[in-house]
């Protein structure tokens, strides 16, 4: 086990650097959207996500599955142990502050996609007693060190979106189909949603983005004017999660 | 000195036997939980801290409070407690041991706890409780250690353990601070974000730690040992000054979390104490909080009882379970529900998880005994051998 997931790495990072050596705007045109709308070509970089609450279909688990699948993210069909990086919320509990009785019933039923907000304040980062949780510099995404992680689960307390879960015990025996392209996590360590970095980082976009037929997941670079994510959050009105915690989730809702 | 621990009664032995045992129980379920995983406990994906953390948190306070019994002898000279430091120094021993050892039986993967040290993170609270702990371990353990090794010798202590226990004193309420940090400073725990949590730990385990010691020394006919009455009577008048604080404390909180009527702020309250959309699995426990509360204070407050041992015991214990139920169940479990996702999960430890819990505090008790022994082995050597040689 140790020496493939050593060889896997091994082939990862040369694969890397030989993608690294073309320019990402060349590898464009992927399923929901072309990669060069993202915003690649500006300098900086900060990646970010809108979800059009208009355009999400109830009982649609496509973006969930995707992400589940290339991540190697285990169904344990129970609750208490339960895993997940990217699911489905009913409206009033992610927005509690915005629920009120007259409110359309479809709308307080609506199915609101809920994942890691890549905060720019990251309280989870603040406190990982041992920087096993890290927020990366170049592109804003909060990222996990799965074998540095002592499993202390600080950061499930300090996150206040409920987006992390532990591994309470070995996830690989309940993986449907282990993908060999990402590494499977061991038990005792805690996971969440990478924003594909893996997957960006080979100029695609996210699965679940890529998974969605309604193209209501919108990704991009933040740092670009010209990308798709700047023109949407310029022209309609979006919600976050939780804004008045000062910490800037980086998931926008578009009502 | 550790010869002293080696000899002792039948009751002495029976008891040693007896948490030997329970250790070794707890010890066969924490092997099975590191191959299982954490999942082995009633822990879930809502609930992610919960027996072990709040027995940590708890026991924080036990440790903290042996500052109660240092600082008027040290620095107020109170005379009285000159017997019975070393009972509160050593306390804090087995205290923080248990402390540490709950944190290491939490954690998913304890074999990367030297991570912790590899990649210090002083952003983290936890690195600094982790500091602090380790710290106040080594101060208690050297001075209580270096005091009763002179005492014996019927030598003055030497001068560099003076820094050392001055140092101890406002080192006891940093080890608390900064457990009570650990909660406080969580943004999205509405719970916990309270800046009254710190003050409230204190409060509770000043309240806690010397109702433990004083049950400790009415048990003294085990022993032989005499702490004397002064030294009870003034430590009875600590523990209901501290509980009144305590209980003081928590109605602040109620206060403003009622009377500001903010949901997220009052949904972790109801839920504790009448329960919320018909889950309550800790209602039952925190009214047996209160009414031992109310029943320690009456009988703490009125003179006639807190005089008498008897009805001082039965207050102390009261104490000891309404603060353990308090801080060892509720503050920390709550916290969690409802989750950020207003979702109720309710929480029940597994057998394993508490076997396990019982292991650790019998491993902390064991430390204890063997530490009282000798201290207080050695404390009645000097006592007899002064009365035989009365010049001495």
């Amino acid at each position: 086990m140790e020496e493939s997931r050593r060889r896997f790495f091994r082939i990862a990072a040369a694969s890397l650097l030989a993608l690294g050596a073309k320019p990402l705007k060349t590898l464009g045109g992927y399923g929901g959207g072309s990669f060069s709308r993202l915003g690649t070509e500006a300098p900086r970089r900060r990646w970010a996500m809108a979800v059009d609450l208009t355009k999400c279909r109830e009982g649609c688990r496509d973006c969930i599955e995707a992400c589940h699948q290339v991540h190697n993210v285990p169904d344990f069909g129970n609750p208490k142990d339960e895993i997940k990086w990217i699911w489905q919320e009913p409206f009033r509990n992610v927005f509690p502050a915005h629920e009120h009785p007259w409110m359309a019933r479809e709308y307080r039923r609506l199915p609101v996609v809920v994942l890691c907000n890549h905060c720019d304040q990251p309280p989870c980062v603040r406190v990982c007693p041992t920087q096993a949780t890290f927020r990366r510099e170049e592109d804003g995404i909060v990222m996990m060190d799965y074998h540095r992680c002592i499993g202390c689960r600080f950061c499930v307390a300090g996150c206040p979106y409920g987006a992390r879960s532990m591994n309470f015990r070995d996830p690989r025996p309940f993986i449907r189909q282990i993908d060999p392209r990402f590494p499977t996590r061991t038990k005792g360590v805690v996971e969440k949603c990478n924003f594909c970095e893996e997957r960006l980082a080979q100029g695609r976009l996210p699965a679940c983005v890529e998974a969605c037929k309604e193209r209501a997941l919108i990704f991009g670079n933040l740092e670009d004017p010209a990308s798709e994510i700047r023109q949407v959050l310029q022209n309609r009105f979006s919600l976050r999660r939780k804004p008045e915690l000062g910490t800037q989730p980086q998931i926008y809702y578009l009502v | 000195m550790l010869e002293k621990a080696l000899s002792g009664s039948r009751l002495y032995w029976g008891w040693v036997t007896v948490l030997v045992l329970l250790m070794g129980i707890g010890a066969f379920h924490y092997l099975q939980q590191l191959s299982y995983g954490l999942g082995i406990t009633g822990m879930s994906r809502d609930v992610t801290w919960a027996l072990y953390i709040a027995q940590f948190t708890f026991l924080v306070g036990v440790a903290a409070s042996a500052v109660m019994l240092v600082l008027p002898y040290y620095l107020h000279h109170y005379k009285a407690f000159g017997k019975i430091t070393i009972l509160g120094e050593f306390l804090a021993v087995a205290s923080v041991i248990m402390c540490l050892t709950f944190v290491i039986v939490d954690l998913g993967q304890p074999m990367r706890a030297f991570n912790v040290l590899l990649y210090p993170s002083p952003q983290s609270i936890l690195f600094w409780d982790m500091v602090v702990l380790n710290g106040y371990l080594f101060l208690n353990l050297v001075i209580g250690w270096t005091v009763l090794a002179s005492e014996r010798k019927g030598l003055p202590p030497p001068g560099w353990v003076k820094p050392l226990i001055y140092l101890s004193i406002p080192w006891a309420i940093s080890i608390h601070t900064v457990t009570a940090f650990i909660y406080a400073g969580l943004p999205g725990r509405s719970f916990w974000l309270t800046a009254i949590m710190a003050p409230r730990f204190l409060g509770s385990a000043f309240a806690s730690g010397p109702a433990l010691i004083l049950l400790c020394l009415l048990l003294k006919r085990a022993t032989g040992f005499d702490a004397g009455r002064e030294a009870i009577q003034t430590l009875a008048k600590i523990v209901t000054y501290a509980m009144i604080i305590s209980v003081f404390f928590v109605l602040m909180e109620i206060f403003t979390v009622f009377y500001s009527q903010i949901p997220e702020h009052q949904h972790h309250f109801l839920y504790l104490f009448v329960g919320l959309e018909g889950h309550g699995a800790l209602v039952p426990w925190m009214w047996a909080s209160i009414t031992l509360a109310a029943i320690s204070l009456i009988l703490l407050l009125n003179p006639q009882t807190r005089q008498k041992e008897g009805w001082l015991a039965l207050a102390c214990g009261a104490v000891f379970f309404s603060l353990w139920i308090e801080k060892g169940l509720g503050l920390v479990i709550t916290g969690f529900i409802p989750s950020p996702l207003e979702k109720i999960t309710e929480y029940m430890p597994t057998r394993p998880e508490v076997l396990i819990t019982v292991g650790v505090w019998a491993m902390g008790l064991l430390i204890l005994t063997i530490l009282y022994k000798i201290a207080l082995t050695v404390k009645e050597e000097i006592g007899s051998e002064s009365h035989s040689t009365p010049g001495e």
